[in-house]
């Protein structure tokens, strides 16, 4: 491809802003492998603060709540929100738009506010903070992901189709079954993936709805972060970076089908 | 009545404040291929829907084989619909589509495999039958679909624009296998199209419509021949017209005097029943029954105008050209090729126009 | 079955804002908690003048931070959109993948870099360019740029998307009629991308106004945002019914954002047809 000035400019430019985007992440896992206590000097290759991370009981404990949140919330996500997808999909009238902006509301909020509401609400209702109310606040902000993404595919879907099973005899069940939900399943498990993921990284609205005992990674990230840098947090950040990763690149590949 | 395949009676369809089907009534026969012909918005893919079951008419009834349809869903009528974007599954196979329907009226597995094996042979796909829809060529999907319906051995195959998403040669090599493939299986098809070469083509008896309503139903013939109004003259084949009122009506003859023009002789015309002299009426002809010979001079027997060739245009097998005659009047006219690509007339030139009293339809204007 | 997932979202959603609601309009109790006598007290007390700053100030950076992203990301966004489409799909994914990591670890990558003892001043001392470590991080300046890395994608693929539709055609219309780079851009691309330029903008604006990570890990004493300051109302000091008030005028800020910006994506009479 042949390039006037403007276009080596445009180019340069690029570069620099994804070398910003990709930099600060690229250093930070490279120096995860620092065979040293001072973080910021290079003291030679090392697995070290891996093994340190595997040793970390409290962390390991965070962990496995975060796993559990992430399951129990992006089931509840799922559970909920395909139905009502569906549902939107064929709602026709004035009040779409309404039924709309009421499922698209967590998603256009504060995260702090969010969080806050969700404090105040369970305190109102007398509601003890624990891993029960995290799971329900992670399911709260996920929903409208799961809405908008499968409702997105359903909406690519030919209504042909949907028509032409009860054509052949099938009733609303079977059409389900045989003709839209293989169909849409990929868009689904996708939606389910990004789901887990923003569960298990969400910090915000967890940090005001957790109870005691009820810390999950990023809760423990935050407070290593707050009581003293260590190249340990460097290890568990880039296991989360490639945890991520891995998972939003799966979601799409999904996506995609 | 045990020959009525499906009896539709006074049915009404409003979209809002449309009213996309209008009062109609039609009675279609078994084994029948019967066509609903129409401009876009006449209504007739809505009467092939609330056939289907997808949407319930505001009034009237339809009955299948003697059974009123009202309350019946979709997937409980005996009817399967062929649609125009065919709507295969796209993530089962051939033989997989084409079962789906069995497989949803619990037909044994034994049965479904013979029956799918029987109608994708005789759609001519069985090499087929392990392709995903994606596979297929746009001609081969289209069979697939045709398959998926008759498989069920349904009492009314319906068709929506089975042929428009082909490319013109496919079409009309499609259009003859569906014939042959309704003739076989005599299981009755209702198709809509907007393409009146295809209606003709393919229909024992067919339906014009426009805007809801059925302006004329009849054989290919009887439409192109005998036109009730304007609309199904236009419509149906290219209409030359000429105004004017009847005079000396006796004994289903008479003759026409036209408006603005001066006629060598009176205009000898069939008169169809009921019409009286001093009716106003438009004549039409079609362009295949006038023969156009040079000059001036007019010839002894049948009907005759002057005319000036405004254009000539060579299509190969003939020629197709534009006569005005008078001030405003034009016709269109086809002259045969009769030999080695010569214009059998001049643009410019003087001609007379021929046609036998016979080929001129008589439409009362109202 | 809309029924479960409505019910769900108005219980843990637009319930709790209705409490949210009630709340700043109540009284703080003695010792923390709410006291149901009704007050305006709460939003009286938003226009101290500390209030007021930390408010202003959380305005002036998110304005700040969308307009670094406009400048950074419309360059990147006109670029992409100008590559043949398989190297497209891979920026665009280049440019989503650090918006899907962890939101906390990135943050930590820029204290990682910026403190005292961190990645840059250990560099520069090396190479002798500072003799002293300089102190980059806990300022107004390290928030501004852990927001815009932050929320750079979000300015990036609405910008891509509009830029992507327009017809090359138009640009080398404007070429052929004698435009110079700049009147290409202020008279061409601007006007056609005005819809993705402001929904990059609302995008960017509102999680930068209701930041708070960045500010409580990358900010000093000074640089608090109303995220934090909501935070510390109700976790610090425990006055919820100030704590609501002030939730409420961001989330009044961000409605009114979103409602400027669906005004503008709607098509005006007489833009439909050139569309």
């Amino acid at each position: 491809m042949k390039m006037n000035g403007a276009g080596v400019w445009l180019r340069g430019i690029s570069g620099a802003v994804m070398a910003f985007l990709y930099l600060p992440i690229l250093v930070l896992t490279v120096f995860s492998f620092n065979d040293s206590r001072l973080s910021a000097v290079w003291q030679g290759f090392s697995w070290h603060w891996y093994g340190v991370l595997w040793h970390d009981a409290a962390l390991l404990a965070a962990a496995a709540n975060s796993l559990l949140v992430g399951v129990l919330s992006t089931s509840l996500v799922v559970l909920l929100g395909l139905p009502a997808a569906m549902g939107l999909e064929r709602l026709r009238g004035k009040g779409v738009r309404v039924v709309e902006t009421i499922f698209l509301l967590p998603l256009i909020l504060p995260e702090v506010m969010m969080g806050v509401a969700l404090l105040l609400f369970f305190v109102m209702v007398r509601w003890p903070l624990s891993l029960a109310t995290v799971v329900i606040g992670h399911a709260a902000f996920n929903l409208p992901v799961v809405v908008v993404l499968v409702r997105a595919r359903l909406q690519k879907l030919d209504p042909r189709l949907e028509e032409a099973a009860r054509d052949l005899g099938a009733s609303a069940w079977e059409t389900f079954y045989r003709i839209t939900w293989p169909l849409i399943r990929p868009a689904v498990l996708g939606a389910a993936l990004l789901a887990f993921t923003i569960s298990l990284d969400d910090f915000i609205v967890t940090f005001f709805v957790a109870g005691p005992g009820s810390t999950t990674l990023p809760l423990r990230v935050y407070s290593m972060i707050k009581s003293g840098l260590s190249p340990e947090i460097n290890a568990l950040s880039s296991l989360l970076v490639l945890l991520s990763m891995g998972l939003v690149g799966l979601s799409l590949v999904l996506q995609r089908r | 009545m045990n020959d009525l395949s499906i009896d539709i009676r006074a049915l009404v369809k409003r979209h809002g404040e449309t009213v996309a089907v209008d009062h109609v009534s039609l009675q279609i026969r078994r084994g029948e291929f019967f066509s609903l012909l129409g401009p876009s918005g006449a209504g007739k893919t809505s009467l092939l829907r609330m056939l289907a079951g997808f949407e319930t008419p505001d009034a009237g009834e339809i009955h299948i084989d003697g059974r009123s349809m009202a309350d019946v869903p979709p997937n409980r009528r005996p009817v399967n619909l062929v649609f125009q974007s065919y709507a295969l599954f796209p993530h089962m196979t051939v033989a997989g589509n084409v079962a789906f329907g069995l497989e949803m009226q619990r037909v044994p597995r034994g049965e479904i495999a013979g029956r799918v094996e029987a109608t994708l042979e005789l759609v001519r796909l069985s090499d087929k039958r392990d392709r995903m829809p994606g596979q297929l060529s746009g001609g081969e999907q289209q069979r697939v679909a045709l398959a998926r319906a008759l498989v069920n051995r349904p009492a009314v195959v319906l068709l929506d624009e089975p042929l428009a998403a082909l490319d013109q040669q496919l079409r009309q090599q499609m259009q003859s296998e569906l014939k042959s493939i309704q003739v076989q299986v005599g299981i009755t098809f209702v198709c809509v199209t907007h393409h009146q070469e295809e209606a003709l083509a393919l229909s024992d008896r067919l339906a014009v419509m426009r805007q809801g309503r059925v302006m004329q139903v009849g054989r290919p013939e009887d439409l192109y021949e005998r036109p009730e109004n304007l609309f199904v003259a236009r419509f149906v084949g290219a209409s030359n017209e000429i105004e004017g009122v009847l005079a000396s009506v006796e004994a289903g003859t008479g003759d026409l005097l036209p408006q603005g023009l001066a006629p060598m002789r009176g205009i000898r015309v069939s008169v169809p029943a009921g019409l009286q002299s001093g009716a106003p009426v438009v004549m039409t002809v079609r362009p295949e029954r006038i023969r156009v010979t040079p000059g001036q001079g007019a010839e002894a027997g049948g009907n005759c105008l002057h005319g000036v060739v405004e254009t000539m245009r060579y299509i190969g097998s003939e020629w197709q050209g534009v006569v005005r005659i008078g001030e405003s009047v034009r016709w269109t006219i086809h002259a045969p090729n009769a030999g080695s690509g010569n214009r059998p007339v001049a643009v410019g030139a003087p001609v007379l126009l021929h046609w036998s009293p016979d080929d001129g339809v008589v439409i009362p204007l109202i | 079955m809309l029924a479960p997932g409505l019910l769900w979202t108005a219980l843990f959603c637009l319930l709790p804002i209705l409490v949210v609601l009630a709340v700043s309009f109540a009284t703080r109790g003695t010792y923390g908690g709410v006291l149901w006598e009704f007050s305006l007290e709460n939003y009286r007390d938003l226009l101290h003048p500390l209030y007021g700053r930390i408010l202003g100030q959380s305005v002036l950076l998110a304005a700040m931070t969308t307009g670094l992203c406009l400048v950074m990301g419309f360059p990147l966004a006109y670029y992409i959109a100008r590559l043949p489409p398989r190297r497209q799909a891979l920026w665009l994914v280049l440019i989503m993948i650090p918006f899907w990591t962890n939101f906390l670890v990135r943050t930590y990558a820029w204290i990682f870099i910026l403190r005292t003892e961190g990645l840059l001043n250990t560099l520069l001392l090396q190479l002798h360019l500072i003799q002293a470590p300089l102190d980059l991080l806990y300022s107004n300046e390290a928030v501004l740029l852990g927001l815009v890395y932050g929320y750079l994608p979000f300015m990036v693929l609405p910008l891509y998307a509009a830029i992507e539709r327009i017809d090359p055609a138009l640009i080398e219309a404007a070429w052929d009629l004698y435009a110079d780079r700049w009147s290409l851009f202020r008279l061409v691309l601007v006007p056609l991308t005005k819809p993705g330029i402001i929904a990059g903008c609302v995008l960017v604006f509102i999680p930068s106004l209701g930041a708070f990570l960045t500010p409580d890990l990358l900010g000093g004493a000074r640089s608090m945002m109303v995220g934090n300051l909501i935070q510390h109302e109700y976790l610090v000091a425990r006055d919820w019914p100030l704590g609501s008030a002030l939730s409420l005028v961001m989330m009044l800020i961000v409605t009114g954002s979103i409602v400027w910006y669906l005004r503008a994506q709607a098509p005006r009479d007489g833009e439909r047809g050139a569309g």
